[in-house]
């Protein structure tokens, strides 16, 4: 096990992501941040209130929400049934938003193209971007992220874990070796 | 867990978990676009040996929902009516690759029956069987209670629930008993003594006979149809006294604490145990429990069968 990112190189990436989501979309005023939960929607909140800090409002003008892709997974019958987490989208919508999907890792690109789908059915945003903390490679599908935290090369028999303080008192991200089945 | 046929057959952790997931699809009624791709591909038959509206089309709407296709089968239009026995019937369904049947049947046990054999691989859900059980009614009563009262631990604690009328004939009076007690709610069961069943004391209940006394401390009441279709006895003098004492009416509406609901799982009897003013008033939650319904069936519809069978899920 190595510690890939420690607390403070956490807290940089989310305020650089910060700082890019607003240059590219010239300000917070259309934008909707959607975190995939769990870890993604404790990040998109985290982003929402760097973004808050940075443009000078309170964290409420910043649209944020969260957003399950349970029912989307194309990997759900070779799985048990698992529980479905909340989707919350904020009042406005995201009908012509510019909206950004917040994971902790990018991984094979199917968790996004399921949030693609899930998106579908609440609107049509104007854009959708992708905010990740690690991309770790190894894509299945053709996607790829907008803002990333850190790249961090991996093999595939290796696993990447986010540890957040909501979840699990400490930020850091760390590489387990690990043969998967 | 691969079939749903009586209440009995969940924990309490289980229970919750189809009540959690089914909180999270009913916003699935309020998208713009109301269907998720998650049983593409999946065949469920409605197998329904006795009439029903709003059961069936609840089912079917929540299978639909989830992209299933659906199969409905009535016994009065089908070979049954030509004397095609329930193995007959079900070996074709399996023929024709069901992945799940939703079952009703006037027979008490002929779910189980049915899950038990070895006719049909795939999951049987109870829609109501006789007089036993109807598990998917009694989690929708408890979603729309638990939406109304309650409280943060998410179970029934300290609600007081009063199930009023034909218990004796009420499979959801059944399932709603074990269901609301076992989320920690307090029930009891108001009946004339000739509408209770035998071994009633048995249940996790309580049991009055007088309406009045137990009314304004009840959280939610549920008022049942009087069954007569399935009545071939006298078990009330008239209509107008079963009313008199065991009917809503504006009078006992007035006795209810102010937070008070009242529910019916339709189809109702106005006039009989329900007044039409206390059916159409405010505390009603009537038609609201029709619309949870297609949530609650959504989640054991998706916890059954959108999953591989082989491993264990939030239902194990």
């Amino acid at each position: 096990m190595s510690v890939a990112m420690p607390a403070v190189d956490i807290s940089r990436a989310l305020t650089r992501i910060a700082h890019e989501i607003l240059e590219r979309n010239g300000g917070a005023q259309s934008i909707t941040l959607l975190g995939i939960p769990t870890r993604g929607a404790h990040l998109a909140r985290r982003l929402a209130q760097s973004i808050a800090t940075i443009e000078g409002v309170p964290t409420t003008d910043i649209a944020s929400g969260t957003l399950d892709i349970t029912m989307h997974r194309d990997d759900l019958r070779m799985r048990a049934p698992r529980a479905l987490m909340p989707t919350v989208i904020p009042p406005a919508g995201i009908q012509g938003r510019h909206v950004i999907l917040v994971d902790d890792v990018f991984f094979s690109g199917r968790t996004i193209r399921a949030a693609l789908d899930a998106l579908g059915e609440l609107g049509r945003p104007k854009s959708v971007q992708l905010a990740v903390l690690v991309d770790r490679g190894h894509r299945e599908l053709p996607i790829r992220a907008d803002f990333v935290g850190k790249n961090l090369p991996t093999s595939r028999t290796q696993s990447v874990k986010v540890h957040l303080m909501e979840l699990d008192g400490v930020d850091e991200v760390i590489i387990e070796e690990e043969v998967q089945g | 867990m691969r079939h749903l046929l009586s209440i009995s057959d969940l924990d309490k952790n289980q229970a919750l978990s189809i009540l959690d997931t089914a909180l999270e699809l009913a916003r699935i009624s309020d998208a713009p676009v109301k269907k998720l791709p998650t049983l593409r591909g999946r065949t469920i038959v409605n197998l329904f040996y006795e009439d029903s509206t709003r059961t069936r089309i609840s089912f079917e709407a929540a299978a639909k929902r989830l992209s299933a296709d659906v199969i409905n089968f009535s016994a009065k239009d089908s070979s049954v009516s030509k004397g095609e026995s329930l193995k007959d019937t079900a070996q074709t369904l399996q023929a024709m690759g069901a992945d799940a049947v939703i079952i009703r049947h006037s027979a008490s046990g002929a779910p189980r029956w049915l899950a038990d054999s070895e006719w049909i691989s795939g999951s049987v859900i109870n829609a109501g069987d006789g007089t036993h059980e109807h598990p998917t009614q009694a989690l929708l009563d408890a979603f729309t209670i638990r939406k109304h009262l309650g409280s943060s631990t998410g179970d029934l604690q300290g609600l007081h629930i009063g199930i009023v009328g034909d218990i004796l004939h009420s499979r959801v009076a059944r399932s709603n008993v074990l269901l609301l007690s076992l989320l920690g709610a307090q029930v009891s069961l108001i009946a004339p003594p000739t509408l209770l069943p035998v071994g009633v004391e048995s249940w996790p209940a309580k049991i009055s006979y007088d309406f009045d006394s137990v009314l304004p401390h009840l959280d939610a009441v549920m008022m049942l149809r009087v069954q007569q279709e399935r009545m071939q006895d006298l078990f009330f003098p008239t209509a107008r006294e079963y009313s008199h004492f065991f009917g809503l009416n504006r009078d006992r509406m007035a006795l209810m604490k102010k937070s008070a609901i009242i529910m019916h799982p339709g189809p109702m009897n106005r006039g009989l145990e329900i007044t039409a003013e206390c059916a159409d008033s405010a505390r009603s939650v009537i038609v609201e429990q029709v619309a949870n319904g297609v949530s609650v069936r959504m989640a054991v519809l998706y916890l059954l069968l959108a999953g591989s069978t082989q491993e264990q899920g939030v239902l194990q």
